[in-house]
């Protein structure tokens, strides 16, 4: 086949219909763009919602639950086949929520392949104290250095620098909801209360915000040292152990393991959070829905467009194959209009689904959830692009080879002699 | 004796929808080389399918073809274009010319096609033909820019490029004036008298067909004079 001769055909057929080429290369090219830029729009926001629960959540959690011991020491006494012991009032015990050789656990875990990292956190109830009156709080124990890595706390702390945590000695970072109640600004100090009875003064280094009013108003953060402090325990006491994997997916395997090997509870993310998973679930579905949709429409337009071309060109189809060309010539030039309006349409549209992607990204978006962000988020990821062309092309194609395959069939005498 | 370049030996055309009838019965002729005949008839009497049969575009029917010494019974689609793409030239009663392409690449494309020239020397082979049909100053223009007349000689143009054995036409000055219809036929016999060109032109005008060497009229599907 005299693939020079063809594409000058293709080319002359193209250049001469040029308006008719330029709809259906438009045609194409809104198509593609609006599938890039939804897809980056949407799933930028899907990733931000993720994000939310993500970045916050460890994916496995060991902690020691206050429960009833399992074996009640008359189980042990009497077990005689046939008779059972009714236990009523049950209390549970007393065995603390340390988890017993936290250190040993924390560094066993750094060794561990399958982890992240590890963040040690001490959960500690006490009370803010202003003036007469006590305000209720949860002051957790946090290592900045850590936090910050696998959570991003720098990310929610919105006054102050999370870093004085570290620096200053009997530091803390008040939740902006407890500050405005106390009426502190940065610099000043507070004094805090445990349920251990510990007394405090601790300097308020920065603000925290995490979008949700109540907790705002109940959570604050300083290091493991102060917080053990306020608990009146020694060095070694760790109440949490958060660790983040690098594959999600495997947290409830896992955690199970965990709980095994080191005799304490673990809870999985998808387990602690699965009105979080059901949500992303659905997004995803949603996006892909549309996505997909998209797609489709256009692939009808393209397919519609090129039909009519073709039985435009009907008479230059025969007298091509009178002329000599086979079948397979005809087929070659019309899939070659198709597929060349398909990788200019969808060039076209990749570049401006970049540029429409990149317009939204500068809308202001502004909320008080998320401190850090500030214009809607676009996920500029290469796989929509990718997808984007192959389907341009994909879709020309068989837009272009049906009617190529009609017209090919075509047989010249019928056509001629119809005049 | 001459070459025979063309032969119909006892051509049977049935057409079976809506009814079987028999278009052609036991056609039998041959042409020579450098022949100028043309086949005359009322409209139905077969002249046409006949042509699109010796033409070999039509191969649903019984007897044979033979085209410069070939038979083309039993050979396959493939080879039948061949055949015709390199031995047959066609003149149409509508000059079938792409308006996307200069008068020159019309004339081209079937050689471009053929590929048995390089294209520089196709393209000073259409211009030559171009020239003997008196219209190479039209060469760069597009054919919606031509007159009816000009365009027929174009289409000429067109079905020598290869050098065809034979070329045959449907009426080929069907849609044209008298002027133009007398350019057209001086062409047609100049090609015969000075190339040694054989034709064969299927025609409704009698006037053309007298002038033409040899007459083949056919009255229902039978040749009642050749």
């Amino acid at each position: 086949m005299n693939f020079k001769l063809l594409y000058e055909i293709s080319v002359s057929l193209l250049l001469a219909r040029w308006k008719q080429t330029l709809v259906a290369a438009i045609g194409v090219t809104f198509s593609i763009t609006m599938f890039v830029a939804l897809l980056s729009f949407m799933t930028g926001l899907n990733d931000l919602l993720d994000g939310l629960i993500l970045n916050r959540t460890p994916h496995i959690r060991l902690y020691n639950e206050l429960k009833p011991n399992e074996t009640q020491p008359i189980n042990s006494t009497n077990k005689q086949l046939g008779t059972y012991n009714f236990i009523q009032s049950i209390k549970p015990s007393n065995k603390g929520l340390q988890i017993q050789g936290a250190g040993a656990i924390i560094k066993s875990l750094q060794l561990d392949p399958r982890v992240l990292g590890v963040a040690p956190k001490i959960v500690c109830q006490g009370f803010y104290q202003v003036g007469s009156t006590d305000l209720t709080g949860v002051i957790n124990g946090i290592d900045v250095a850590e936090e910050n890595r696998l959570f991003k706390f720098s990310d929610y702390v919105v006054d102050g620098n999370y870093q004085d945590l570290k620096n200053t000695p009997n530091s803390i970072v008040l939740g902006k909801g407890a500050a405005e109640t106390m009426l502190v600004q940065v610099g000043d100090i507070v004094q805090i209360t445990s349920t251990k009875g510990v007394k405090m003064q601790l300097k308020v280094v920065g603000f925290f915000r995490s979008g949700l009013q109540d907790i705002d108003k109940v959570q604050s953060f300083t290091s493991l040292k102060t917080a053990q402090k306020l608990l009146g325990e020694g060095n070694n006491y760790i109440s949490d152990i958060q660790i983040k994997l690098h594959d999600i997916l495997q947290a409830p395997t896992i955690a199970k393991e965990y709980q095994k090997l080191y005799g304490v509870d673990a809870i999985d993310i998808q387990t602690a959070n699965s009105q979080f998973e059901t949500g992303s679930k659905v997004r995803t579905i949603i996006s892909f829905t549309v996505g997909i949709t998209l797609l489709i429409v256009a692939g009808f337009g393209i397919y519609n467009i090129l039909n009519m071309m073709i039985y435009e060109k009907m008479d230059s189809i025969a007298i091509l194959k009178a002329s000599g060309f086979s079948g397979k010539d005809v087929k070659a030039v019309f899939i070659g209009i198709a597929v060349s309006i398909g990788i200019f349409g969808g060039g076209l549209g990749l570049l401006s689904g970049f540029g429409l992607s990149a317009l939204i990204d500068q809308i202001p978006f502004e909320t008080a959830s998320l401190p850090t962000i500030k214009t809607y988020p676009i996920n500029y990821n290469p796989n929509f692009y990718i997808i984007g062309g192959i389907f341009s092309i994909i879709t020309t194609y068989f837009a272009g080879y049906f009617p190529a395959r009609k017209a090919s069939q075509i047989d010249p005498v019928i056509i001629i002699r119809g005049k | 004796m001459e070459k025979k370049v063309l032969e119909a030996k006892n051509i049977v055309k049935y057409f079976h929808d809506p009814i079987s009838i028999q278009v052609l019965k036991n056609v039998q002729f041959s042409l020579n080389q450098g022949e100028f005949a043309s086949i005359i008839g009322k409209s139905g009497c077969g002249k046409s399918t006949l042509l699109y049969i010796l033409s070999t575009m039509d191969t649903d029917f019984e007897g044979e073809v033979w085209i410069d010494g070939v038979s083309t019974t039993g050979k396959k689609e493939a080879e039948l274009a061949k055949i015709r793409h390199e031995k047959i030239g066609f003149v149409f009663q509508f000059h079938y010319l792409l308006n996307e392409f200069t008068v020159l690449k019309n004339v081209m494309l079937p050689g471009e096609k053929l590929g048995n020239y390089s294209k520089q020397e196709i393209e000073h082979r259409a211009m030559e033909k171009l020239r003997i049909l008196g219209i190479e100053k039209e060469a760069l223009k597009k054919p919606n820019q031509l007159s009816g007349g000009q365009k027929q000689r174009v289409a000429i143009a067109r079905s020598l490029i290869n050098d065809p054995i034979i070329i045959m036409g449907d009426e080929p000055t069907g849609n044209l004036d008298k002027k133009n219809s007398d350019i057209v036929f001086n062409i047609f016999k100049e090609l015969a008298e000075s190339y040694q060109q054989t034709l064969l032109i299927v025609t409704h005008d009698n006037e053309f067909a007298q002038n033409t060497h040899r007459i083949i009229e056919m009255v229902d599907g039978e040749i009642v004079r050749s």
